[in-house]
């Protein structure tokens, strides 16, 4: 009896033991995840102690001061002491984001949620972003200053994972059940990928290719023209090019392939894109350049970016750094300030390429069978076995479509080239913007940047205000990687390079301000070829009208303007759909919406029910003018806004406009009716859930946490206004990451906000604290010191001491 | 008497070695107790389930309330516990007792056998 009492205790206890240390499912190890010592507990805490650490390999003390919103003001005696604090600092707020984002970009996910991943991290290798990183490190490791600095950074963060045990581990690890492994150059470049793939790997070119494909030529153009017919493009259309001797390639003659695709991978958010202006001293109340920038990204905790200022006796900067990579992305010193927008430009193509056999070894090119190579991926999942991913390349680059993935039979591959995958020293850019003086340094510093490009806008205290369409980009002939195109053919290849010398570009405009918005990047005149895979068309123009409108700017304009809920697209479609649709025999709920409509302002303000009617509306008409795209079995994609509205406004009775579904042949007016028809019951349901309709509650914007935001450490239904598409583009889960507004006075006065907290530990208080400041249009003033002993505004400090 | 013997050692033996040790230390106390201090019938159990229940609830409750209750009330949302962070405490000290009281009875029945061997 004794012995069958021990053995069964012995059972009970080791079950006991596995139970509560073992993840089950979804469900955290309980016994870790909630000991006191060891668990969720332990992150219980926010950040506020003064404190001295020894980090080694510094060579003098670092002072890091802390202010209210733990943004960390860093003053070192030499760049690697700052890199290296940097990243110890970083990682001690961002440790798990940083690691996270680099497993994501690398398509390492499965190792960490399993399976389920498996899809993902396959996309990933297969558009090469390990292959890039490579290319990036390489790049990067050629260049031994930035070398140096990336190997400090690492270096801080290392010595940060190493400080911890795992009651310190983040709280996600806890959750997941999974420990900090070392930061690695790699890391960094990866992350880099990350925000290539994010900013530059949007594109649309199979979509198009089953378009044109199903329907010819002539309505693909006039679906996608490569000009609307209003233009206000980032380099102001006054720009003369005249000067410049330029050759284009011609267009080959021949065929392109008339394949269909039915499914492709899944894409970067159509609207990641921003905003940025500035104006030169003649259009600024003070005198003095102010400069704007609000990047438009997904909505996330922890967010994106991580505010810092980093200084050293020779250099102070101050601004948005990206967890990952070193020194400041956008931001200003006391001599310039620089900002960046999407340039959205198609750097992505794709070429079909034939194989001489199922083996993948040869492809045909230039009239002959060219050997391929093969990377073997290597993909680990949790609690399963690993997975093997061949990933063909060609010249081209990675074949990332065949007959094992979303192919189109055993002999056909879609092989992708992209800017993305040459490995640019992105770094080296960021570094000199960091320390640039004038003009001519920003300049300088941006010759390194390949992909993404960007819309790099600039000003200085000297009173200079500039903005550069930044990136590497293909000498195209017309129309080159629209569609796909043949990957045998050697005249289908990119030819070679568009100049740096020649990427559009713009100093001090007569009209006294550069701005960009995601739109066209230049007018007709322009004599490279241009195409990008978005075009934005109502932010520039409220933007661009806005400082035209008036003479002088002051730092509130330029908060209004952020915070602007125009909804010009509205405004261009609303009153025709009013005037022409015919109301008789509407319900007098219908009148009702409809007389909302009528009212309203065309501001998508939180208060707004006009707007939640437009914007019903609107989905619903989109929707049926291209259910022939939507209910394809083939991947395809609608126009854009600006031309769907042309298309419903001219051409009325266009064949596009029938609704398949239905017997009858409706016209532009038929549809506005029916499309209000279904808008109103959505705003039926609205308005039973939510009580009313107003804008902001039926917009529900939140900031999700990274783990499919994950309901605990989200923040939801805040009160905002805007959508895509307005100057604050703030949608459901996207909008503006950062905003930044900098006065070039001396020394500069800036505020920023974004929508977020500098902690990533959900039990800090500023793991959110600036997501409602954010909301309500507001700013911090950021503290920009400008010394290490004046310590106004400092809430504590810590000082990183060398090892002694 | 044995009762509240055990009671305090489990829960200073859990003390002692929650510093050092992962989140099993409890059980490491909670076995050693038991078999240093044999208990009788369901008090083997329910006396270090108790003891580690109540070291778990006010470790936590210390280190929360410090924070006013920062994650914890994330953490019950997580779990999901409809916020409420009394329910998060009360389950935080029953995982903790269940495991102490388990290696507590398992403590117990080692002595025993023990006892046996050498009688």
């Amino acid at each position: 009896m004794k012995g069958f009492k021990f053995i069964l205790s012995l059972f009970l206890a080791i079950g006991i033991f596995y139970a509560l240390n073992t993840k089950l499912g979804q469900i955290p190890p309980l016994g870790k995840f909630l000991a006191p010592n060891q668990g969720i507990w332990q992150n219980e805490v926010t950040e506020g102690e003064t404190s001295e650490i020894e980090i080694e390999g510094l060579s003098s003390p670092v002072q890091v001061h802390y202010d209210e919103h733990l943004i960390p003001h860093i003053f070192a005696q030499n760049n690697s002491d700052l890199y290296r604090a940097q990243g110890y600092v970083t990682a001690q707020n961002r440790l798990w984001q940083m690691e996270f984002q680099t497993h994501a970009s690398a398509g390492r996910l499965s190792e960490v949620i399993g399976e389920a991943a498996l899809e993902y991290d396959r996309g990933q290798r297969r558009k090469g972003m390990v292959f890039g990183a490579e290319k990036a490190l390489e790049n990067m490791t050629k260049d031994p200053e930035i070398q140096g600095y990336i190997e400090v950074y690492r270096d801080g963060i290392n010595s940060y994972i190493q400080s911890l045990s795992p009651e310190n581990y983040p709280v996600e690890y806890k959750l997941l059940d999974y420990a900090p492994e070392p930061w690695t150059l790699k890391k960094t470049a990866l992350l880099l990928m990350y925000m290539t793939d994010m900013l530059a790997g949007y594109e649309t070119d199979l979509e198009f290719t089953n378009l044109i494909n199903k329907y010819g030529r002539e309505r693909f153009d006039f679906f996608f023209p490569d000009f609307f017919d209003v233009n206000d493009p980032v380099i102001p259309a006054e720009r003369d090019w005249s000067d410049w001797n330029v050759s284009v390639p011609e267009a080959p003659e021949g065929d392109f392939p008339l394949d269909f695709i039915s499914d492709v991978m899944k894409k970067p958010h159509p609207d990641n894109g921003s905003n940025n202006w500035a104006v030169g001293p003649d259009k600024s109340y003070s005198g003095n350049p102010i400069l704007a920038n609000d990047p438009h990204l997904g909505l996330n905790l922890p967010s994106i970016w991580y505010v810092m200022q980093l200084a050293t006796p020779e250099k102070n900067t101050f601004g948005a750094t990206l967890p990952g990579a070193l020194g400041v992305v956008i931001g200003f010193n006391n001599n310039i300030s620089w900002g960046v927008t999407n340039a959205t430009r198609d750097v992505k193509d794709w070429y079909k390429i034939t194989f001489k056999d199922e083996s993948m070894n040869e492809y045909w090119h230039d009239d002959q069978w060219k050997p391929t190579t093969k990377r073997i991926e290597e993909i680990g999942i949790r609690e399963g076995k690993t997975y093997y991913d061949t990933v063909v390349y060609t010249h081209h680059g990675p074949v990332s479509y065949d007959d094992t993935f979303k192919g189109n039979g055993e002999k056909t591959g879609y092989a992708m080239q992209w800017t993305g995958l040459l490995g640019g020293n992105n770094q080296r850019t960021l570094i000199e913007l960091n320390g640039a003086k004038d003009y001519d340094e920003y300049k300088a510093a941006l010759v390194h940047f390949l992909a993404p490009a960007q819309n790099f806008i600039f000003s200085s205290r000297e009173g200079d205000i500039a903005l550069w369409i930044q990136g590497k980009f293909p000498n195209k002939w017309k129309g080159q990687g629209k569609f796909l195109m043949d990957g045998s053919n050697p005249e289908h290849d990119w030819q070679g390079w568009i100049p740096q010398e020649h990427n559009a570009h713009v100093k001090n405009p007569e009209r006294g301000f550069v701005s960009s918005a995601n739109q066209h990047p230049v007018d007709k005149s322009y004599p490279y070829y241009v195409f990008n895979d978005g075009y934005e068309m109502y932010r520039n123009r409220v933007i661009n009208d806005f400082f035209r409108s008036k003479k002088k700017f002051t730092i509130q304009d330029f908060k209004d303007l952020h915070n602007n809920n125009y909804n010009l697209k509205a405004a261009e479609l609303l009153p025709h759909m009013l005037k022409v649709m015919p109301t008789d025999g509407m319900s007098s709920e219908e009148m009702a919406y409809l007389e909302e409509a009528k009212k309203w302002n065309f501001y998508n303000d939180i208060d707004s029910k006009g707007a939640s009617v437009w914007e019903a509306w609107w989905n619903e008409l989109r929707r049926m003018v291209w259910d022939e795209l939507s209910e394809d079995s083939l991947a395809m994609e609608k126009p854009f806004a600006y031309q769907t509205i042309y298309l419903l406004k001219n051409f009325p009775e266009d064949t596009f406009m029938d609704r398949v579904s239905t017997p009858e042949v409706e016209t532009a007016t038929d549809l506005f009716t029916a499309s209000f028809k279904e808008a109103v019951k959505d705003l039926n349901i609205w308005k039973e859930r939510l009580g009313d309709y107003n804008w902001g509650d039926v917009k529900a914007t939140y900031v999700g946490h990274l783990l499919q935001a994950l309901p605990a450490f989200s923040r939801f239904n805040l009160p905002i206004g805007g959508n895509s598409g307005i100057v604050n583009a703030t949608s459901k889960n996207h909008g503006p990451s950062w905003r930044m507004i900098v006065e070039m006075s001396d020394p500069p006065k800036a505020l920023g906000v974004y929508p977020g907290g500098q902690s990533g530990n959900p039990g800090s208080k500023f793991y959110d604290d600036l997501v409602d400041i954010w909301a309500a249009g507001e700013y911090l003033e950021l503290n920009f010191m400008q010394s290490a002993n004046n310590t106004s505004g400092v809430v504590f400090t810590q000082t990183l001491n060398p090892e002694k | 008497m044995k009762n509240l013997t055990n009671f305090i050692l489990t829960i200073a033996l859990g003390l002692i070695l929650s510093t050092f040790l992962p989140w099993w230390a409890i059980m490491v106390a909670a076995f050693l107790s038991g078999a240093i201090v044999r208990l009788r019938n369901v008090a083997a159990f329910f006396v270090p389930f108790l003891a580690i229940a109540l070291l778990w609830i006010v470790n936590a409750w210390l280190l929360s309330n410090a924070n006013d209750f920062t994650l914890a009330k994330k953490i019950a949302v997580l779990l999901p516990l409809n916020g409420n962070v009394a329910l998060l405490l009360l389950i935080t000290g029953v995982i903790g007792g269940l495991a102490a009281g388990i290696a507590g009875l398992f403590g117990n029945q080692c002595r025993a056998i023990l006892a046996k061997d050498n009688s």
